[in-house]
């Protein structure tokens, strides 16, 4: 197996709603090494975006620990996160958020826009080259109301990879999809994770969980199970 | 549209401000001429004491005024440095075929000193052609425009009430004044032409004259006074049987009222700022709430708070170049309307161009500024779920 690339010690993350406290992750200990395949399941509200928003530095916890390839995260400044941001990771959320009236080929071009290390030469070319990869290269100057929930869904995934970034986050990708596009989506992460990617990906559906690696299991902001799939 | 929204803000704002403030400034700048037409430091005396009590005296022949009298003031008064009578007539004037009837006013050569009005075409008329009588005249422009249409009527010959006089030239234009009166439909002829030669009789109408200073018009007026009350043989005890105006109790009025009409458009003006300023700060607050989740995506992807910034700054003040400047191309071509369509006149500052696109433009920024900054500093996550 390969180095460890996240790891988390009691990761906490509590809410405070009015009187009472609510609890999205409890003293979570949860470790990923390098070209892991991860699904992430477990009931509605059980704390599975919690943990991801986490891990991809888009949120940060109440208390507990992150290191992140052997860095504590909770100890960065500020404007170190950006950065972080920007080359470890590729996020693709479940509801899209791709900019309106904004090109499919603009979309996906933006995390390359804020790379300041300029690690991809030509961002024009990688994004169309990311669009290609999703099987969207006809579609490239259509706006996100133009094309349909999977298309902006592979629009996402383009923009998530562009950047060539260590670890994709998937939260839900499949959600909006029909069972066939979900495969597709699937096929396309097990492709990236062969090249040498860590993907970990949060889903309801069984069938797409099994394509994984390895399923962790969530309920009540805790990690409830944790197995290999015997391939 | 919101960025149109946005600019017409900053439109409205910003040409609102200058028309304001050009009607303004072009107003004073009218009532200004139109005293400066009045003359300088003048004092006119009018034979009566009437005015003040309401009730006019019977002007009888003692308590007039002769051209002894102007002699006496010119003597005498030495806080006075021109004085002139005034022989006031009128009639039909015939130039070949056309005619006009008009008033004639006999004056001498320190007139056109005390009105500051000098001549557009030929010469005025010399203190000798006065001695002399000559039978000379200056046409107003309104006249001049009547009976010789399109030429320089300097050397023709005309005849007032049947008696021919020789035009000596043309006064400059002096517009209207208060309420309408024509100041050019006049003509001027040496004030013992007009009074021995069209009007008879031995007195004139009024003395118009002139301080040395403004500091001095309140003496001058006393040192006429004192002389015309000895040449009246007025006791000690007796009333002024005439009545001394000067310009500043003439000009008080006019500039009072321009006074208000500025101070008028002023608050206008300030509140079309006010509210072009709370309409582009309204627009950037709506802006950057509504596009938190912009903000969102651009963090998680990988920006950096002072990317969003940068971001919204230039867009604000782009927002602020275009709005500025359709606001003074709007501004201008309703100042030119109005100097070319209406009886106002506008005039632009520099000064208040750049006061209203700096308000504008500064408003539009700090409020652009302010919001995207908080937002820029929020988890992307927070700013994601914003609604
Ligand atoms: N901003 C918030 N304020 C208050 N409570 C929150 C907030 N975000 C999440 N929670 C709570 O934290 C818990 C975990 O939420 P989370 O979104 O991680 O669930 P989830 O496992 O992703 O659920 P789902 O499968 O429905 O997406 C939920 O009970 C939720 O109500
Ligand atoms: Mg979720």
């Amino acid at each position: 197996m390969g180095n460890m690339v996240i790891e988390t010690r009691r990761l906490t993350k509590s809410y405070q709603m009015g009187e009472t406290i609510v609890h999205a992750l409890r003293d979570v200990d949860f470790m990923v090494e390098t070209e892991e395949l991860i699904a992430v399941m477990g009931a509605s509200g059980s704390g599975k975006s919690t943990l991801l928003n986490i891990l991809g530095c888009l949120d940060k916890p109440s208390s507990g620990e992150y290191i992140l390839e052997g860095k504590p995260v909770s100890e960065l400044g500020k404007k170190e996160y950006a950065p972080f941001r920007n080359e470890k990771f590729g996020f693709v959320f479940q509801s899209f958020n791709l900019l309106p009236r904004t090109s499919a080929l603009e979309n996906v071009e933006l995390p390359l826009v804020y790379d300041r290390a300029g690690r991809v030469g030509k961002p024009r070319r990688a994004a169309e080259e990311a669009l290609r990869r999703v099987g969207l290269g006809d579609r490239m100057h259509h706006m996100p109301n133009q094309l349909s929930g999977g298309e902006q869904q592979r629009v996402a995934i383009a923009r998530a990879l562009v950047n060539n970034p260590a670890i994709i986050l998937a939260d839900e990708p499949t959600g909006n999809l029909d069972t066939s596009t979900s495969a597709d989506v699937m096929t396309l992460f097990q492709e990236l994770n062969r090249d040498g990617m860590t993907i970990i990906v949060v889903t309801h559906d069984p069938e797409i969980a099994e394509c994984a690696k390895r399923i962790v299991l969530m309920r009540d902001g805790r990690i409830h199970g944790d197995n290999q799939v015997s391939a | 549209m919101r960025s149109l929204l946005t600019s017409l803000g900053i439109i409205i704002g910003v040409s609102g401000v200058i028309v304001m403030s050009a009607i303004g400034e072009g107003s004073q700048e009218l009532i200004k001429q139109e005293i400066d037409a009045l003359g300088t430091n003048v004092i006119i005396v009018f034979p009566g004491a009437g005015r003040t009590g309401g009730v006019r005296h019977g002007a009888g022949s003692l308590n007039r005024f002769t051209f002894d009298d102007i002699e006496k003031i010119k003597r005498e008064a030495t806080l006075v440095k021109y004085v002139s009578p005034a022989v006031r007539s009128g009639g039909q004037i015939i130039a070949g075929e056309n005619n006009w009837s008009c008033e004639v006013n006999g004056v001498s050569t320190d007139y056109f000193r005390i009105k500051n009005w000098p001549v557009e075409y030929g010469a005025h008329f010399t203190v000798h052609d006065v001695q002399t009588k000559r039978k000379v005249a200056l046409l107003g422009k309104t006249v001049a425009d009547k009976l010789f249409p399109d030429k320089d009527p300097t050397g023709e010959k005309i005849r007032i009430r049947n008696v021919p006089f020789t035009i000596l030239g043309v006064l400059k234009e002096k517009g209207q004044i208060g309420m309408g009166q024509d100041q050019d439909d006049i003509v001027l002829a040496p004030s013992t032409t007009v009074l021995y030669r069209l009007k008879g009789g031995r007195y004139i109408d009024l003395i118009n004259a002139s301080a040395r200073s403004a500091d001095q018009l309140e003496e001058a007026e006393e040192e006429i006074r004192t002389i015309l009350r000895e040449s009246h043989r007025l006791d000690d005890g007796e009333d002024d049987d005439f009545t001394i105006q000067n310009q500043t109790e003439i000009t008080e009025a006019v500039t009072e009222t321009s006074k208000i009409m500025t101070l008028f458009l002023g608050t206008v003006a300030s509140i079309a700022l006010i509210v072009g300023g709370i309409g582009i700060m309204n627009i950037m607050l709506v802006s950057v709430t509504e596009r938190t989740r912009e903000i969102g995506i651009r963090l998680s992807v990988g920006a950096r708070g002072s990317d969003i910034l940068v971001q919204f700054l230039a867009e604000a003040v782009a927002l602020s170049v275009t709005g500025g400047l359709f606001g003074i191309l709007l501004s201008l071509a309703i100042v030119f309307g109005v100097n070319e369509f209406t009886e106002y006149s506008a005039l632009i500052k520099i000064k208040m161009i750049l006061i209203s696109v700096v308000f504008s433009a500064a408003i539009g920024i700090i409020f652009g500024f302010f919001p995207a900054r908080k937002a820029a500093g929020l988890n992307p996550i927070d700013a994601l779920r914003h609604e």
